[in-house]
């Protein structure tokens, strides 16, 4: 994937293009808001990932300006500032996401997967699958192999979430976010509880489990184990 | 039943007060002249009467009865204003140009009114007198009267005109009032709704001035430079955790930047990458707590007020249940949650959202394993309340004020994990909303309510939410 760093703060940058690339991707980088604008508009990126505070160019109006542009590169902030009601103004301005820092690097890899995800959706999908589990969003009722499964509706939503990220590391903050449309620290965790009731129904009985608990990261749900 | 609003306003009552004043004085004014003039009328009448009369006696004196019949006849044809009326013992008359003794109290010596008749033509009609009583010798009696019937019929209109007039001015009186405290209301009005907006977290807004030189510009004029200063200072509190949060961030997401440069490096089941990673934990742990106090600096500012909306305080419960349900289960704790009723206030739903959560997070840490947690609604007289009880451990009595100090662990909590800010941040989410947090004993446990005054509760303007854009919010 190619993805464009702008982030004037050097170290943190060297890090985030070398985290980047370790992960296997390919990664430009801007020091400034008016570098990263010339280039996102030249190079097609899959990804953009934006300091809210840049010299020369405010991440705010970078993004702004691509978006007039007509430019629908998926962006993720990245911002020092305090959060209220910035999360708000950075979604606004055209922002897909927005990660506060410090940040765990699993954290925006998992955002990043789910962004270029979101880039290249696959046809309209009524059914969900990993291996033998089945989701079918029409009538809202999940089966694994033969037998059906019973769903609260919220935990339909967290599978839902869950199998269309499937083989991807979805985190606890994402699914906090994404389910249950929460954007605080629920200091305790509260998400873990929910996954455990969610795999008591969905793997408990079969050979071979789909949801995977990824140390230090989240959860992922796949086929193979 | 209250008085419409109107009829309350300051401008209404002096208005009221004034004319019930103005109506007092000028009735008064009007009674006393009408009083003086009557009898400065009176005295004259009588004056000439009594000089009639002086000189009657006189005539009766020099020339008997017989004498002062002829003296009455005479003047009695002359005609005018003069009345006169000579009877014997039984009131039968003898002389004069009035037809019979009228209906009076016999009063010698004092001055009556009467009415008599009066034919003019082939018409007769009632007329008023005033006249005096002359007793003669013999039991003879002379009547002397003047018609005062157009001075009566003055005094008569006067007295029937001027309730009505009174009442009339209190009407237009009224009136004038209500449409001056209207005008009064509607600059007030003015006022009130621009401040109304600027709480709900609008503060660019400012209060219209018309121009005018008037005190309400003098006023709009103060308010608005007080609102400049205040947007200043917000502005300035917030370039200062602004940058508080910058750089502290900046050099704590280095930090954390290199521990996950590092860990990706090692081995995961090596002994480093254990270490590395509890280092990794740690610091996390730091910025969740620096994050709690931002987010507490920041509603403790008012900063948030900018993203309140309506809000509905059901879902707000019914979201966090949801979410914390499965954990009180998980412990063996039994959750309920009230049914209520609609409860909007105007509020930011995050930080509402987060409050709660504290709360109920506390609630299921501190409650032992097959304790209760209950979470409601309750409409009070002073506003709505938000209340979480539990049948836990509770806070001593003599703690419950320090708890919600920043920072305060009490010895039981001091393993379990958490910042310490939980109560704080409900504190400080509670100030954002002229909200009150209360702790009382549950008996068993603890039973924290916050409680929004009907201030809040009263609907914002329609300014749209500072929201989420809806594909996002949708997802």
């Amino acid at each position: 994937m190619r993805i464009l760093v702008v982030e004037d703060d050097l170290e943190a940058q060297r890090y985030l293009v070398n985290g980047l690339k370790e992960a296997g991707h390919v990664v430009d980088d801007a020091d400034d808001g008016e570098i990263g604008l010339s280039l996102s508009l030249s190079r097609p990126y899959d990804v953009a990932i934006v300091d809210r505070m840049l010299p020369k160019m405010d991440g705010l109006k970078l993004v702004e300006e691509l978006r007039q542009h007509g430019n629908v590169t998926p962006v993720l902030f990245l911002s020092a500032l305090s959060e209220v009601d910035d999360r708000v103004k950075g979604l606004k301005a055209g922002g897909d996401d927005y990660l506060t820092k410090p940040y765990a690097f699993v954290e925006l890899l998992a955002r990043l997967d789910a962004l270029m995800r979101r880039r290249h959706p696959a046809a309209v999908k009524t059914r969900l699958q990993v291996g033998d589990l089945e989701l079918d969003l029409l009538t809202r009722t999940a089966k694994r192999g033969e037998a059906s499964i019973d769903l609260q509706p919220r935990e339909f939503r967290l599978l839902e979430y869950l199998m269309r990220h499937a083989s991807q590391v979805v985190t606890r903050t994402m699914l906090l976010e994404s389910v249950w449309e929460y954007h605080f620290d629920p200091q305790t965790n509260v998400i873990d509880v929910h996954i455990s009731r969610l795999r008591a129904k969905i793997d408990k009985g079969f050979e071979t489990p789909l949801l995977h608990t990824v140390r230090g990261a989240g959860y992922m749900i796949r086929a193979r184990a | 039943m209250r008085a419409p609003r109107l009829f309350r306003t300051l401008a209404f009552r002096i208005v009221f007060i004034y004319i019930a004043i103005f109506a007092v004085s000028a009735a008064g004014l009007v009674a006393f002249t009408y009083w003086n003039t009557k009898r400065a009328l009176d005295t004259q009448t009588d004056q000439t009467i009594d000089a009639e009369i002086l000189g009657l006696s006189e005539q009766y004196q020099r020339l008997g009865l017989g004498g002062l019949a002829d003296v009455i006849i005479s003047r009695s044809v002359r005609g005018g204003q003069s009345l006169y009326l000579l009877t014997d013992l039984r009131h039968h008359p003898i002389a004069g140009n009035l037809d019979g003794w009228p209906q009076i109290i016999y009063r010698p010596d004092s001055f009556v009114e009467f009415n008599y008749e009066r034919r003019v033509g082939g018409a007769t009609t009632l007329r008023r007198a005033r006249g005096r009583i002359f007793a003669l010798t013999g039991g003879f009696q002379l009547l002397v009267a003047r018609d005062v019937h157009e001075r009566h019929e003055t005094v008569r209109l006067f007295s029937t005109t001027l309730p009505w007039s009174l009442m009339l001015m209190l009407v237009l009186g009224v009136i004038g009032g209500g449409l001056m405290s209207r005008n009064l209301l509607a600059r007030l009005d003015s006022i009130n709704e621009t401040s109304r907006e600027i709480m709900a977290g609008d503060l660019s807004r400012r209060v219209p001035v018309r121009g005018a030189g008037d005190e309400f510009d003098t006023l709009a004029t103060s308010l608005n430079r007080m609102l400049d200063r205040i947007e200043r200072l917000m502005r300035g509190m917030r370039e200062v955790t602004d940058s508080v949060a910058h750089d502290l961030r900046t050099p704590l997401n280095r930090l954390r930047n290199r521990i996950d440069a590092a860990l990706r490096r090692l081995p995961p089941d090596s002994a480093e990458y254990v270490e590395i990673e509890s280092a990794a934990i740690e610091i996390d742990q730091l910025i969740a707590t620096f994050n709690a106090l931002l987010l507490i600096a920041e509603a403790e500012a008012g900063m948030a007020r900018e993203a309140m909306a309506r809000i509905d305080l059901r879902d707000v419960v019914e979201g966090i249940s949801e979410l914390y349900g499965p954990l009180a289960e998980e412990k063996n704790l039994s959750f309920e949650v009230a049914p209520s009723g609609e409860a909007m206030i105007a509020g930011n739903k995050r930080l509402i959202a987060q409050a709660l959560a504290n709360l109920v997070d506390n609630a299921i840490k501190y409650t032992p394993e097959g304790g209760k947690v209950h979470v409601s609604i309750e409409n009070m007289p002073s506003g709505v309340a938000l209340i979480v009880a539990d049948s836990g451990i509770g806070i001593p009595e003599n703690e419950r004020t320090r708890v919600l100090d920043r920072f305060v662990r009490l010895e039981v909590s001091r393993h379990s994990p958490g910042t310490g800010l939980g109560l704080s941040l409900v504190v400080a989410v509670a100030k954002l909303h002229d909200a009150r947090l209360d702790i009382s004993d549950n008996k068993p446990g603890l039973k924290a309510m916050l409680l929004f005054p009907h201030d809040t509760v009263r609907p914002v303007s329609s300014r749209p939410p500072a929201g989420i854009p809806a594909q996002l919010a949708a997802k």
